[in-house]
């Protein structure tokens, strides 16, 4: 899906960087820790801890909501799936903190769960695929350019329809455009595929390689 | 919608909110939330990390098998997890210089490295980074030499990213657990360099 999270050479993000702080804690406030194990928890309920799923729900967390805070961000990811699985009905988070703060606000009455399932062919996301690789090291592949959007993938934007050429193989995996939807694990070998900075961005810029991990749906040979 | 921005509502109270609401409905309960935060706030960070670099730069064979198999070699110490499954390690030399991204979102070795900083979380570091690495790394103050091969790596896939710094030159002397010490964060990301000590 194209959206705010697909971020990889956007102009409008170019900014200072942040510090490197070496000493910075795993969580810098006592609520982000919180939320943190409180979003698992969450997507442990709504999906079976489908995590292509939860990535899909950070990527329909509203744009401001999004770049605001990245645990503001996991949040809104909870809430979505939460709501999608019927496990909590629209508004409730939203009347509970009005009346953890003294409101007296009526909170929504609980809908009928559903919870959506998929077949899994065991746990993480690495796989066995039968049917034989269709490219090897050194092959030159093109990513499709015309992939559909609307969904979750995991083929940004900057590589569409760029060709470079494969550098290792990987293990196959859970297709994600498939599992964030439900729609079944559909495994399929990966790719390490190797760009030049020159094709992703012109003759100007920088020189270096990008690397990026393809599935091979996402790539077609280029002659 | 629900998923709208909620003004006047701070993230430490929706947080409460969504937690009272899980435990409420036997969804959380407060020793499972405490166990998560306590795993990744004292048992997983880039000590692991830092402790697998500093057994390949004394143990040769432990570097074959990591380079090899990243995810066996560092299960051997047993750091392996979520976000663990399959470990590549690449090789940072004084040629060859390789950093690590995730553009759409903020995959990391949490085993060996923990949670991510919030640099790497963030939209400035997502986007340049796959555009401007050596600009990147000067700003942090790491200049690369035009000779240098620099080398991004975005993590699309469920396949994970760390890096093996060079030692530091004056280190000959230092004990396993000396160099674990001097081995930053940054530089398994492939952001900086060990510092010498």
């Amino acid at each position: 899906m194209d959206g705010v999270h697909d971020m990889g050479g956007v102009a409008e993000h170019f900014g200072a960087l942040k510090p490197l702080d070496r000493d910075e804690p795993a969580f810098r406030q006592a609520w982000e820790g919180r939320a943190f194990a409180v979003t698992l928890l969450a997507n442990r309920a709504a999906t079976s801890s489908n995590l292509h799923a939860f990535r899909r729900a950070l990527e329909r967390v509203p744009r401001e909501q999004y770049l605001a805070d990245y645990y503001g961000r996991w949040l809104g990811s909870a809430e979505i799936l939460l709501i999608d699985s019927g496990l909590l009905a629209p508004g409730a988070v939203q009347a509970r903190a009005a009346n953890l703060r003294g409101g007296s606000v009526d909170e929504p009455p609980d809908p009928e769960p559903d919870k959506p399932t998929m077949e899994s062919a065991g746990g993480g996301n690495m796989r066995t695929v039968d049917a034989p690789r269709a490219f090897a090291v050194d092959d030159r592949v093109r990513v499709k350019a015309d992939a559909p959007l609307g969904g979750h993938t995991r083929m940004p934007a900057y590589v569409r329809g760029r060709t470079g050429v494969v550098s290792a193989l990987r293990p196959a995996q859970v297709l994600p455009d498939s599992a964030a939807h439900f729609q079944g694990e559909a495994p399929e070998h990966v790719y390490s595929v190797e760009f030049d900075s020159h094709e992703l961005w012109g003759p100007e810029g920088e020189q270096f390689s990008l690397t990026i991990d393809m599935y091979e749906s996402y790539v077609e040979e280029q002659a | 919608m629900t998923s709208s921005p909620q003004p006047g509502i701070d993230l430490a109270t929706r947080t409460e909110a969504l937690e009272s609401l899980l435990v409420e409905r036997g969804l959380a309960d407060a020793k499972t939330i405490e166990t998560f935060i306590g795993i990744y706030e004292t048992q997983v960070g880039p000590m692991n990390g830092a402790k697998v670099v500093a057994k390949a730069w004394t143990d040769p064979e432990y570097r074959a098998r990591l380079l090899d198999d990243g995810t066996a070699a560092v299960a051997e110490l047993g750091f392996k997890g979520p976000q663990g499954e399959h470990v590549v390690v690449l090789v940072n030399t004084p040629t060859t210089h390789n950093v690590v991204v995730c553009t759409l979102c903020s995959c990391y070795p949490w085993p060996l490295l923990g949670l991510p900083p919030s640099w790497y979380k963030d939209g400035a570091y997502r986007s340049r980074v796959v555009k401007e690495p050596r600009s990147v790394l000067a700003e942090w103050g790491t200049e690369l030499g035009a000779d240098v091969d620099v080398r991004v790596h975005d993590s699309s896939s469920e396949v994970r990213y760390f890096i093996l710094p060079e030692r530091p030159a004056g280190t000959e002397s230092l004990s396993e657990a000396e160099l674990a010490a001097l081995v930053t964060r940054d530089a398994m990301v492939g952001v900086a360099k060990v510092p010498a000590p």
